[in-house]
């Protein structure tokens, strides 16, 4: 049974970073992007599709209540 | 006024040329003494050219401008001659924190190993840099340094600029004509020569706006970059200190795009910003109150034809990372080399193309992270607030997080991998000196003294040969040297061992006395590596190649 991987795990295969930070900023800004000209209520549904696509990715029921349980935590 | 510094005022002199002195044309002309003029000229008059530097001024920039300089501007300022000075008067240091609310959810360290000579950043106002580099050219007699010479007109002569530039230039005694081969542009990020020559910069203008205060107090905070998002003396803005010399401390207080910038920067709002966060009891003095935006923009093209620019008149990015001042110093290391070849007739003008090239990719690594730095600090909607503020709750706890934390991603030399001037390995290393890297610094031994590979190094072509015993060097390797020392670019081979010993016909031996060439290189006996004067790797190999030593050092110098 596989756990929440939460070490940096970002990246693209066969892809070579010169700086570590470098794929998790090309993501973020990825994400910031997504958002640009929207509306707060067009975000939130952004928002929700893209947790719905992650975790149909993802499947494992048990890592997703893992990861469901820590974003709770400090809210 | 400041009270821990004193502005020196630097004397103007009538030119010659505006009572009745000869009329010459100059090799070269630099316009503006700022830090990366001032490199400039420096660097083309300890390879002998002549410089003719002009500045619209009389002194050192006024207030507070740049505060970090990385260590790979240390390691260039070492080669002009004024490390040790900035060392000595700068704060050094290699760690930064990062606070969200109440506590610290990250921290990075600038370097991850011991043994190299400098330390990851230093902080020292920029007059004092400044100052120090004008004493250094004053030293030199090959740069005449004209204060208040202001260039006023300026224009390329002939078909594609071949004739050069003729510059119109006020003076308190009027105005007068120059003319020249070569114009290199320091005059700033409001340069009037870009303005002048209709030169178009792209960009942005970041929607926010940062109050710095400046104050001087005794304090024993670590000497470490604390950064603060949301901190409750100053809630939903960050904060950034930093401890400058003679006490000084930076505080860099966002405001937010709605700030009035002269109501800002008057005392009886500052003094309760800094209280609030020092705590009533602190004592101390405001130096310097300035309220500041920024742009992050570059021209398209660093080069045009015979006019090269240099610093901020070439690219402007965030405060964030120490990015300008550090990437216009290596500019300057960039160009100067390339310049003198082509002045000297032995590198294609097309050599200066790769100034462009090379410079303008590290402007937009430059630009891509100041910018994404800007965008984590400056949330432009309530989305990415949350995203920034999810990111600063899970990072106390989870690695990842802490990896997307950005205040900054601090100046480090680009990798100039896609350089044309490369020669791509056709073997397998470890490590980062790819061709086009920066060199890694390491500690080594010649002739008994301990020092410093950086320091023994560049300003020519090098190549660094690991062998197991110096003195077992055969007579055909030893004439691939001589032949490669009377080249017409030569290229000067130093052999590298871990055990140090001699060689014979006065070849430099470095002894890697702690192994950290050997680990940072990969190097093992029969490694070899050809350096670029701007200390950058041009080509490596596993065993001497004389045909390929010399295909290198041919691409290297733009002919291919």
């Amino acid at each position: 049974m596989s756990t929440l991987i939460t070490e940096a795990n970002f990246g693209a295969p066969g892809e070579h970073y010169l700086r570590s930070f470098t794929p998790g900023d090309d993501f973020y800004e990825a994400l910031l992007d997504a958002h640009r000209d929207l509306s707060d209520a067009q975000s939130e549904l952004l928002n929700a599709r893209l947790i719905l696509l992650l975790a149909n990715h993802i499947g494992d029921l048990g890592v997703l209540r893992e990861a469901l349980h820590i974003a709770r935590e400090e809210v | 006024m400041l009270s821990t510094y004193v502005y020196p005022h630097f004397d103007y002199l009538t030119p010659a040329e505006l009572h009745g002195g000869a009329r010459r044309r100059h090799p070269v002309i630099v316009v503006g003494a700022g830090p990366v003029g001032l490199a400039t000229a420096i660097d083309l008059a300890q390879q002998g050219m002549p410089v003719l530097l002009l500045d619209d001024d009389a002194s050192v920039s006024v207030g507070s401008r740049g505060v970090c300089y990385a260590k790979r501007t240390l390691e260039v300022l070492d080669r002009l001659g004024v490390g040790d000075r900035c060392f000595a008067k700068g704060v050094s240091w290699n760690v930064g924190r990062t606070f969200f609310r109440e506590h610290e959810v990250y921290n990075f360290q600038l370097l991850s190993q011991p043994d190299h000579k400098r330390p990851g950043m230093i902080n020292l106002q920029q007059y004092y840099l400044e100052e120090f580099l004008v004493r250094r050219a004053q030293e030199l007699p090959g740069i005449d340094l004209r204060w208040q010479n202001r260039v006023v007109g300026v224009q390329q002569e002939g078909q594609d600029g071949e004739g050069g530039v003729t510059l119109q230039v006020e003076t308190p005694d009027g105005v007068y004509a120059l003319a020249c081969d070569w114009l290199i542009v320091a005059d700033g990020a409001r340069s009037s020569i870009r303005r002048m020559l209709k030169l178009e910069v792209e960009g942005k203008v970041f929607m926010d706006r940062f109050l710095i205060a400046d104050v001087v107090m005794k304090a024993d905070f670590p000497a470490e970059r604390w950064f603060w998002f949301d901190p409750p003396f100053h809630p939903g803005q960050s904060v950034l200190l930093h401890r400058q010399a003679d006490n000084v401390w930076r505080i860099d207080f966002q405001l937010g795009w709605q700030a009035d910038p002269d109501e800002e920067q008057k005392p009886e709002k500052v003094m309760p910003r800094i209280k609030a966060m020092l705590g009533e009891d602190r004592e101390f003095e405001l130096e310097w109150v300035s309220v500041y935006t920024f742009q992050c923009r570059r021209m398209s093209s660093f080069r045009q034809q015979r006019v090269l620019f240099v610093g901020d008149a070439a690219h402007q990015v965030s405060p964030f990372g120490a990015r300008g001042a550090n990437s216009g110093i290596q500019d300057a290391d960039n160009l100067v080399w390339k310049l003198k070849l082509v002045i000297d007739g032995q590198a294609p003008d097309s050599l200066l193309d790769s100034y462009g090239e090379e410079r303008e990719f590290a402007a937009d690594e430059n630009l891509l992270n100041s910018t994404r730095s800007s965008d984590f600090i400056s949330p432009k909607s309530k989305t990415s607030l949350s995203f920034r503020n999810a990111v600063l709750t899970l990072a106390r706890k989870y690695p990842f997080a802490r990896a997307l934390v950005n205040s900054g991603r601090l100046s480090v030399p680009a990798f100039l991998c896609g350089s044309s001037l490369n020669t791509h390995d056709g073997e397998a290393f470890n490590g980062q000196m790819w061709p086009g890297a920066a060199m890694d610094d390491a500690p080594i031994r010649e002739q008994g003294r301990d020092g410093w590979l950086l320091d023994a190094v560049g300003e020519h072509f090098m190549l660094l040969c690991s062998v197991d015993d110096p003195a077992a060097v055969n007579a055909s390797t030893m004439a691939v040297f001589s032949a490669l020392a009377a080249a017409p670019v030569p290229v000067e081979a130093v052999l590298l061992a871990s055990g140090g010993g001699a060689a014979g016909a006065g070849l430099r031996v470095f002894e890697d006395c702690r192994g950290r060439y050997a680990e940072r290189y990969d190097a093992r006996p029969g490694t070899v590596y050809l350096l670029r004067p701007d200390q950058h790797i041009a080509a490596r190999w596993r065993r001497l190649d004389a045909a390929a030593v010399a295909a290198a050092l041919t691409r290297a110098i733009g002919k291919h």
